[in-house]
């Protein structure tokens, strides 16, 4: 049951993300390609859609996923697929806010709630460099990890693009937008201008 | 129209908005909180809003939605905590359909393929900066290293559940932060 699935293995994603933003992209990435629901290359897209619509990245990535995955059932399962992936990411918090709002005194000084934290947040930290590792895959060798990759200029593109991105979100604090479009502008201009040069 | 039922559609109508108009999500929220929670309807006060903090950090989940749950359970209780969270939860889920629809009728357009070509490097860059961001917020300790290299290692090179590489290191860090508070008290 394709909905059930969404609807759980979102729960568990959920239940099992600790710090915002990105914390959550190890767990979606080892679910969604395990369970084939979209390529890792949409995924990477699908990073850049998120940056650049309003929401926090959990929301956007379930809703989308859910999406993607119910749309062989059209339109409609579409909807319903979006709602099954929202709602599963949504209720842990949900759930475990509502306990821990009445004894949040406590909670707040648990030694054994700050000793696990202690673990989590660095693990966070390597797992996220870990998905990275594996983007940084699917961006510079699509068709694998060979020597023929090398041969391919649009590798070397891809490189430039990652290299210039990344000297301006650094050291000139560029807006993500503005990275996004950049890149994309620099993809459509050697998509179009690569026949003509090679 | 009773009190609570107008705090209830209050919050609704906030979290709605932040939801909205925060690009990135997360901590980019905690300002707007502030604003409409705070000072415009004095709900809560800024002590409130550190343990918004506190508590969003050491619980599971997107810290969106646990900042709305908490701060809905406080003005509101129950209810005022479900509509906050479906608040903004609203604009991300109609949004994200519809770009899902037009992503997947437009994708098989040349030049989007070459944009998200170009866009999937620029993407490795955000990420690249997210993490770089992250690990400069990260005690610096050699547990706290270690704990992130082996978590690193053993997802990246290892048929590892991540799973399982997260329920290790809480435990690593509890027996950590257990072994030295004793540690100290010994001495």
């Amino acid at each position: 049951m394709a909905f059930l699935t969404l609807f759980l293995t979102f729960f568990k994603i959920g239940a099992f993300t600790f710090g915002g933003g990105y914390a959550m992209l190890p767990l979606i990435q080892e679910e969604v390609l395990r369970h084939q629901w979209v390529a890792e290359s949409d995924l990477i897209n699908f990073i850049a859609v998120s940056e650049s619509t309003p929401g926090p990245f959990a929301i956007n990535m379930a809703t989308y996923i859910g999406s993607q995955v119910g749309g062989e059932f059209g339109v409609w399962g579409s909807i319903l697929g979006s709602a099954c992936a929202t709602l599963g990411v949504v209720l842990p918090s949900f759930i475990v806010i509502l306990i821990v709002a009445r004894f949040y005194e406590k909670y707040k000084q648990s030694k054994i709630v700050r000793g696990c934290m202690t673990g989590l947040k660095p693990a966070v930290v390597g797992l996220i460099g870990s998905a990275i590792l594996s983007v940084v895959a699917e961006v510079l060798f699509p068709a694998g990890v060979a020597p023929a990759a090398f041969a391919n200029p649009s590798m070397y593109v891809s490189l430039g693009i990652f290299a210039l991105t990344v000297t301006l979100a650094f050291w000139k604090k560029v807006h993500p937008i503005w990275l996004i479009l950049i890149s994309a502008a620099l993809g459509i201009a050697w998509g179009y201008l690569s026949p003509i040069i090679l | 129209m009773d009190s609570k039922a107008k705090r209830i559609l209050t919050l609704f109508l906030t979290f709605f908005k932040i939801g909205a108009f925060t690009f990135g999500g997360g901590y980019a929220m905690i300002p707007l909180i502030q604003r409409e929670i705070v000072e415009k309807h004095g709900w809560m006060n800024d002590e409130d809003i550190l343990d918004i903090f506190a508590i969003a950090e050491s619980t599971p989940g997107p810290i969106a939605i646990n900042s709305a749950t908490f701060v809905g359970w406080r003005v509101a209780g129950f209810f005022g905590s479900a509509l906050a969270t479906f608040g903004v939860v609203l604009p991300s889920f109609v949004i994200i359909l519809l770009i899902s629809f037009l992503l997947t009728n437009f994708a098989d357009i040349p030049a989007v393929q070459y944009a998200f070509m170009g866009i999937r490097a620029g993407v490795l860059a955000l990420l690249v900066k997210a993490l770089w961001t992250m690990y400069k917020k990260n005690p610096k300790s050699p547990i706290g290293y270690g704990i992130m290299a082996a978590a690193f290692i053993i997802t990246a090179f290892f048929d590892v559940p991540v799973l399982a590489v997260i329920a290790g290191c809480a435990l690593v860090g509890l027996g950590s932060s257990l072994w030295m508070a004793r540690k100290e008290g010994k001495k």
